[in-house]
């Protein structure tokens, strides 16, 4: 076990992705996740590493194309608008089935919104962030030390399945400062492209060339790629749901929250427990995939869900899929930047266990 | 018998799709010559644009990367920062590089980096079928300037070396042409400095091909060579624009 740190979120992740062996960063300033492009400003000119400020999220997203072609461990990170004009390189990153790194720390939308937490970028993120039929991995931490630990994960999700993966954090997660414990430094950045054949690192005249694209002007060759990557989110979605159940034993009310809010309802669930209310919560960690079997299976037990979100609704449609309508799911909800109070969520708790 | 001619090593073998008396095919050559005679084609990564010549990955023997629409520079910034010493080339249309990439073009220039571009001025957006181009010169008629491109309405034509050549940053700038044996001899011995550059750390360099698009011109192969001599050189003069040696 690592030394324990008092740490910001943002800065968690920066330094989790240079001991996951990530030597590349390519950004541009938005507020709430700064920190990260000014902490790996600090750090990687010292270890060798490349720090580049791009003249555009587009720029960046596409700097981690080319990183990402040659196999190494490349990132960015953005807040919500920025991650808008990312869209366009993660659909080109997942038609050429590349593993990449980019972090969304939320604000409030849409258009330039406001600079306060939101989760409102969860359809955006869950349902594959720009044109074409794909997806991403999507990771949604809910401490610092979760930001830290599932910075690693990603990147090694989607080595494993090759398509890029998000930290979906709300901009609460990316500002606060918990204890955190950091991954140990085991991985070397430079024994990581030889895992790659793929990677377009020159073929020194020893093998046939690589070709990273995502074109295919024959439909039938098109539409085989695309049931092919399908395949792989099968698998995905099979093998790596991941969640958290807290008091579910007896519940009759389950919440369902992610990020910031998972946080408040936790306190408010301890409050309504103490009323004598059987309620939980199953909080998603992976978002796409999204954890739908536990939540089915919950649905044969509880009277009633409610989603604690920062948006106007959106997850709440998961998890009516995810049951098949087959219980009431209700929502406590505020948008804008603004957070529910446990006393918000105590209420809202307390209607559903009626 | 001694061989005197042959294709040039860094070439495939899969057949161009390009137009008869398109110029993409001789910038090809040129650019895997350079290649050749460099000895770099095991540690050199091709981006090829979106434009007519997306499909350049299956044409160049080397490790080729397919960048979307504009994006080239950056990816290669990319590839660069992650293998100093590897050789990194983009190779860009008009629309590409001049019009959506024209951010990507100015800031990669701007930083200097260590890469090779190969800019093709062809006046025309030629894969989606001859629209206007940032390029394209004026009066000229395209799909979209059906009644020739007008200054007050469409603006004027940029011309990139000029544009970057007030840059500190860039180590090489030169515009050539490929519309007779004697362009196409000052073409080859630009493109191959801009890859020498580039072996020898020097820095950012663009060579700018002024070349043809006889099917969205409407013009037969040798008047569009014409058109390139005497329409497209004189507002776009072929030279040396920056050369830090």
């Amino acid at each position: 076990m690592g030394e324990k740190v008092l740490m910001k979120g943002n800065e968690a992740i920066a330094e989790a992705a240079i001991r996951c062996g990530c030597r590349h960063y390519f950004g541009y300033p938005i507020t709430p996740q700064t920190e990260i492009a000014a902490y790996m400003a600090k750090r990687m000119p010292k270890i060798g590493g490349t720090f580049l400020q791009a003249e555009s999220e587009i720029a960046a997203i596409n700097m981690v194309y080319g990183c990402a072609s040659t196999g190494r461990r490349a990132m960015t990170s953005s807040s919500s608008p920025g991650i808008s004009l990312k869209a366009e390189g993660m659909s080109y990153l997942a038609g050429a089935d590349l593993p990449a790194l980019i972090v969304n720390v939320q604000r409030g939308g849409p258009g330039l919104g406001g600079i306060q937490p939101s989760q409102s970028d969860y359809f955006f993120m869950t349902r594959g962030p720009g044109h074409g039929d794909f997806h991403i991995i999507v990771l949604a931490p809910a401490t610092v030390q979760e930001m830290a630990d599932m910075t690693r994960l990603a990147f090694e999700l989607g080595e494993k399945y090759r398509m890029p993966a998000m930290l979906l954090a709300d901009g609460t997660m990316g500002q606060m400062m918990e204890p955190v414990v950091l991954p140990e430094d085991t991985v070397d950045p430079e024994t990581i492209p030889a895992t790659k054949p793929w990677a377009t690192t020159g073929t020194q005249m020893k093998r046939a060339h690589n070709i990273v694209n995502s074109l295919y002007l024959k439909p039938d060759e098109l539409e085989k790629t695309n049931f092919e990557r399908f395949e792989r989110y099968a698998k995905l979605e099979k093998d790596e749901c991941r969640w958290e159940e807290y008091l579910m034993d007896d519940a009759e009310v389950c919440v369902i929250s992610v990020g910031i809010t998972a946080r408040v309802a936790k306190n408010a669930i301890a409050a309504a427990r103490k009323e004598g209310i059987k309620v939980g919560m199953i909080r998603p960690i992976t978002l796409y995939p999204f954890p739908k079997e536990p939540i089915a299976k919950a649905a044969a037990k509880v009277k009633s869900f409610l989603t604690v979100e920062l948006n106007m609704g959106q997850m709440n449609e998961d998890v009516k899929l995810a049951i098949g309508c087959s219980k009431p799911v209700a929502m406590c909800n505020r948008v804008g930047g603004m957070i529910p109070s446990a006393d918000e969520v105590l209420a809202a708790i307390r209607k559903e266990a009626k | 018998m001694a061989i005197v001619f042959q294709k040039p090593k860094a070439l495939t073998d899969v057949p161009y799709h390009y137009c008869p008396g398109c110029t993409h095919g001789i910038v090809h050559r040129l650019v895997a010559e350079a290649i050749d005679a460099l000895g770099i084609e095991g540690r050199t990564v091709g981006i090829a644009p979106v434009g007519c010549s997306v499909m350049a990955y299956d044409y160049f023997k080397c490790d080729m990367i397919e960048a979307s629409h504009g994006r080239a520079p950056a990816v290669a910034t990319g590839v660069k920062r992650s293998m100093p010493d590897n050789i990194v080339f983009t190779y860009q249309g008009d629309g590409d590089l001049a019009s959506i990439g024209l951010c990507e073009t100015v800031s990669t220039a701007c930083r200097g980096e260590n890469i090779t571009i190969i800019f093709i001025n062809n006046a025309i957006y030629g894969m989606t079928g001859g629209q206007m181009a940032p390029t394209s010169l004026i009066g000229q008629v395209t799909q979209t300037s059906p009644y020739g491109r007008d200054a007050k309405t469409q603006g004027m034509p940029i011309r990139i070396c000029e544009l970057l050549a007030t840059l500190d940053a860039p180590a090489y700038l030169e515009r050539v042409a490929v519309n007779s044996v004697a362009h196409v001899r000052q073409a080859k011995k630009a493109i191959l400095k801009a890859f020498k550059n580039q072996v020898e750390g020097k820095g950012f360099s663009l060579v700018e091909v002024v070349s043809t698009c006889p099917t969205n011109w409407g013009l037969t192969p040798d008047k569009a060579c014409q058109f390139v001599e005497e329409k497209m050189i004189p507002f776009y003069p072929l030279g040396c624009y920056k050369d830090r040696g």
